[in-house]
């Protein structure tokens, strides 16, 4: 008896945590149906799902819900272990992209939203310490990949693809947005071109909403963070 | 064998204490380094050049940073011994995700590979409505957690597990909090401090949980510093 397969993601249509893991299902090729979820509402079965968080993305394969979206990518990947593979087989490996997919997610993260998200000398602080993350993934992937530039192959995602997309994606309309670059072509020759080459691939177009849409979003992000009343 | 691996830490750390545990539990033998967190070593610099916390597990001169990481690394490298994780690809993301549940902690109490101690913890650093409100969300996450314990005698089911690992390391710091916060654990949450104690069963988890009263002087000593007294 062949077994059911349902996957259902419940997201949000900004939530890079979402895009991450419908980017993960589509390289792998695992058909799924996505909820999208409004946050401000959310819907009583997201919060029966997810007890601890109460957040999205949530999984749901087969009627088990999983949240984190971390985890979740570990879980597809162990789950539908066949290539492209997530994460590589070597422990060692794995061990290191764990690290800098972490690295991504937290500190490069939290870099990237300071920066959109403040003026003048804050942002000044901000672009620092976003141009200190981005020397050390620089360097760290250039130890990581020491063949040079990444050939980025849409049949062929992993882990850090995934999480540079999602993190650094939509530089260039953080860049129309707030006034700056953080992904400098100069500086950071590999990510540079690492990013480049993944937005052009159809699976990330076919995931992330487009330009417009991203610039609207992260200047209404940007002004509620400046107003000079915060609630 | 022994040198093959190397561990930087530091002797209070909750994320150093559960690469120790893991370490004992699979019976593997390694070098511990003391590194003093005012003065970090030129190896730990080196080894983690980007963010110079420990713990550092050192593998064949291949460094592994980052107390889950080292965990789960170990874990798949020995993994014939003492498996701390469900092989379930399910039950191990259920382990994962209610092991994050730490992320509460660190904001309740102190994270100390960082020695600028910046800033101080919420319960025995704070006082009145400041102390009682991180008190509250403590027992709160307390809670949380022995709903999911139930009636096993731990996270990970008849053993101790990747949760179970995770997450005693704070257990020594009860006694800390307790005093410094006036409040009894074990009368809120008497089934966390049960399954406290079975862990503390285990060779692995009491040779090498630090001791409690000196773990409540290196909090006294902290407090001292900031002018809490």
């Amino acid at each position: 008896m062949e077994e059911e397969n349902e996957v259902k993601l419940h997201g949000m249509w900004v939530s890079t945590y979402s895009k991450r893991v419908e980017l993960a299902l589509r390289v792998k090729g695992i058909p799924y149906e996505y909820i999208e979820e409004d946050l401000s509402n959310k819907s009583p079965l997201l919060l029966q799902y997810n007890p601890v968080h109460k957040k999205v993305p949530v999984l749901v394969h087969n009627g088990k819900p999983l949240a984190e979206s971390g985890i979740i990518l570990e879980y597809i990947d162990e789950t539908w272990n066949y290539a492209p593979l997530l994460l590589p087989e070597d422990p060692y490996q794995r061990a290191q992209i764990r690290f800098w997919a972490n690295f991504i997610d937290h500190q490069m993260f939290e870099a990237v939203a300071k920066v959109l998200t403040t003026d003048g000398e804050a942002q000044k602080t901000a672009i620092e310490e976003a141009y200190e993350n981005m020397e050390a993934i620089e360097k760290g992937m250039e130890q990581l990949f020491p063949d040079g530039a990444r050939k980025i192959d849409g049949q062929n995602l992993g882990l850090l693809d995934i999480m540079v997309s999602a993190v650094l994606g939509t530089q260039r309309a953080n860049e129309q947005v707030q006034g700056v670059k953080i992904v400098d072509p100069e500086r950071f020759p590999l990510m540079f071109s690492w990013v480049e080459q993944l937005n052009e691939l159809p699976v990330v177009k076919g995931v992330f909403p487009p330009h417009a849409k991203v610039v609207a979003f992260l200047q209404f992000i940007r002004k509620n963070a400046l107003k000079p009343s915060s609630s | 064998m022994a040198e093959e691996v190397v561990l930087l830490d530091f002797w209070p750390s909750m994320f150093g204490v559960r690469v120790r545990i893991v370490l004992a539990e699979k019976g593997i033998e390694y070098e511990y380094r003391e590194e003093d967190l005012r003065n970090k070593s030129s190896l730990l610099l080196q080894m983690n050049p980007v963010h110079k916390k420990i713990p550092v597990l050192i593998h064949k001169g291949k460094p592994v940073c980052e107390s889950s990481i080292i965990v789960q690394y170990i874990d798949e490298v020995w993994h014939d011994k003492a498996p701390l994780l469900p092989s379930d690809p399910y039950q191990r993301a259920q382990a994962s995700a209610w092991s994050k549940i730490e992320n509460a902690f660190v904001w309740i109490f102190f994270v100390f590979d960082e020695l600028d101690f910046n800033p101080p913890r919420r319960i025995w650093s704070t006082k009145g409505e400041e102390q009682e409100a991180a008190k509250k969300e403590f027992i709160e996450v307390l809670k949380v957690l022995e709903e999911q314990l139930k009636d096993k005698p731990f996270f990970g089911g008849e053993t101790l597990g990747y949760v179970d690992v995770c997450l005693i390391g704070y257990y020594c710091w009860f006694y800390a909090y307790e005093t410094f916060g006036n409040f009894s654990i074990e009368a809120e949450c008497p089934q966390i401090i049960a399954w406290a104690k079975r862990c503390m069963q285990k060779e692995s988890v009491s040779k090498t949980l630090p001791d409690v009263k000196k773990v409540f002087g290196f909090v006294q000593e902290v407090r001292k510093k900031f002018g809490v007294d």
